[in-house]
């Protein structure tokens, strides 16, 4: 009994931090490593700065609004590629996910479009739409599209028929049985396909600046290349990082809200 | 086995007595208990079958008015594809079934093996599915909570489905289709998951609510056992056609284990198990 009890204690001992800074440890030992690295003199600061000046050079973007001007291009480009993208391709899952005759329509067509990766068209939309906001538009919700088209398709297939069945019985319309019964079971489905999305939403964006643009963190950090400015490439590279780390903790955070029934997310 | 379960299971259920006769009376006294009695079933020569397999071939079935009839046979004998029939579930071939007045009420609800509970609506909302088209009704949660009460889960209302045990799971499913106070009750073995015990204790349930509702039930089963202990009357399908059709003519409540109710049992099941073997012969 005596050693049972003591087991939280012995650990609260080791980890006098709160949880939530522990899945941070590993990034600073990482930063820490990179700093000494380079003080060290091991690594020369021609081809990796030093996180201090990195820092700095960071600092230097933002006191002249150039840094939070091009994280909120590229920001917008992201979110509303994605709304635009992901909503199409959601829309496409329902419809192939309840009607067969749309399934049979369109399946095969957007599978063919699917195996065509989308960043080679880049040539084309820029021919199309120049270097133009619609292009970098295009491009990120044609890559957010398929991840969602198919996770919701999917979702909305297994779906439990005994469920669906139940709801016939105690005579749900069909609009109700979307609502409380195939939706609700397709979610975590679909989540699935937000999260792999926001990975290639910001793939999509970063290649398409890195390209063409004329603002955004992807021109950001060519324009640093361009004047051998290898801080501000690092911070760029950095940024990505948290960026997507951001995405990523919003929609898990969305999954916590709307899946709370799902033994997966109970406590 | 089940005469050793019997002292592991109280005979007295959670409810005491003077309990059961107030929520008798109480059902009794509802302004709505004259119509809630039973509809009676009349099956005339039914036929289904799915592509070559003739599952059913002539059904004939006079069930009166609130009686609890267990339908019992080997697998893939016909009776869950009768209780799919009688639910609305399949379309038929040819043949009909009346309900009384009516051809196809809506008043039948089923019960299935699965609880087959929405794992995204607490134990209250997903009572109230139960409710049908009064869902949006104003008394909807108070019914909803009445129905949980007759299963005694009302302190689950608020949970998820996830965390509950499989009797529990399979006492909301029944809260969920006694919550529009059906006339018709179907059971495709609905205590076939359930672990020996709280098959026991459901069984005691199932009855409770049928004496209490009056509604008329239709049990589907593997378990001979429970099909003499809880029915009026017992028919056994052999080849999609009803092979013996049995009154229980034991008073209840019935003591589980007790001489009349073994020897019947074993009397069926001696049936069964001899048409078993005839056919392996074959």
């Amino acid at each position: 009994m005596s050693l049972i009890e003591s087991l939280p204690r012995i650990r609260r001992w080791r980890l006098p931090r709160p949880d939530g800074l522990v899945p941070w440890i590993v990034p600073l030992a990482i930063v820490l490593v990179w700093q000494a690295a380079c003080v060290g003199g091991l690594v020369p600061a021609r081809v990796l700065p030093a996180p201090t000046e990195v820092a700095s050079a960071g600092w230097k973007l933002l006191l002249s609004g150039e840094l939070l001007r091009n994280i909120w291009v590229s920001f917008w480009r992201a979110i509303v590629g994605f709304a635009i993208g992901g909503s199409i391709g959601f829309v496409f899952g329902l419809a192939n996910g309840l009607s067969q005759l749309s399934n049979r329509l369109t399946d095969t067509t957007l599978q063919m479009v699917r195996n065509v990766p989308h960043l080679a068209l880049i040539p084309l939309v820029i021919l199309w739409f120049g270097i133009d906001e619609s292009a970098k538009l295009f491009l990120v919700a044609l890559g957010v599209f398929f991840p969602i088209y198919l996770n919701t398709l999917h979702g909305i297939r297994t779906v439990d028929p005994q469920l669906i069945e139940m709801g016939r019985i105690y005579g749900m319309s069909d609009g109700e049985l979307f609502r409380r019964v195939i939706f609700p079971g397709a979610l975590p489905s679909i989540f699935v396909g937000v999260r792999f999305a926001l990975g290639i939403m910001w793939l999509t964006l970063i290649v398409a600046e890195t390209i063409a643009a004329s603002s955004g963190l992807g021109y950001m950090a060519m324009q640093a290349r361009e004047f051998m400015q290898i801080d501000v490439v690092v911070l760029s590279i950095l940024i990505y990082a948290l960026l997507g780390k951001l995405a990523d903790s919003t929609s898990r955070a969305l999954e916590r809200l709307t899946l709370s029934w799902h033994p997966a997310f109970q406590k | 086995m089940q005469e050793a379960l019997r002292f592991l299971v109280p005979d007295a259920e959670p409810v005491d007595r003077t309990d059961f006769i107030e929520r008798a009376r109480r059902l009794r006294d509802a302004p709505e208990a004259s119509s809630r009695r039973g509809l009676p079933l009349s099956i005339r020569s039914l036929h289904k079958s799915f592509g070559a397999n003739q599952v059913l071939r002539g059904v004939d079935l006079q069930i009166p008015a609130g009686q609890f009839v267990a339908i019992v046979g080997r697998s893939g004998c016909g009776k869950s594809t009768l209780l799919r029939l009688i639910a609305g579930l399949e379309t038929i071939d040819t043949g009909s079934i009346g309900f009384g007045e009516a051809t196809r009420p809506a008043d039948v609800r089923v019960m299935f093996q699965e609880p087959r509970l929405l794992p995204w609506a607490r134990v209250l909302s997903n009572v109230e599915v139960g409710l049908g088209r009064d869902r949006a009704s104003s008394d909807a949660q108070l019914r909803a909570e009445q129905a949980l009460a007759e299963v005694g889960l009302d302190d689950k209302r608020g949970q998820w489905p996830a965390v509950l045990s499989g009797g529990q799971k399979q006492r909301v499913a029944l809260a969920r289709a006694l919550v529009s106070h059906p006339r018709v009750l179907a059971f495709d073995e609905p205590l076939g998951a359930l672990d020996a015990l709280t098959r026991i204790s459901m069984q005691r349930l199932l009855e409770r609510v049928w004496h209490d509702q009056g509604f008329t039930a239709i049990l589907v089963t593997h378990d001979v056992a429970e099909a003499v202990a809880l029915a009026d009357r017992v028919l056994v399908i052999e080849d999609g056609r009803i092979a013996r059709d049995i009154e229980v003519d034991i008073a209840r409540p019935r003591r589980r284990g007790s001489a009349a109710l073994a020897a019947l049992e074993g009397s069926i099941l001696r049936d069964l198990l001899q048409s078993a073997d005839e056919t392996t012969e074959l």
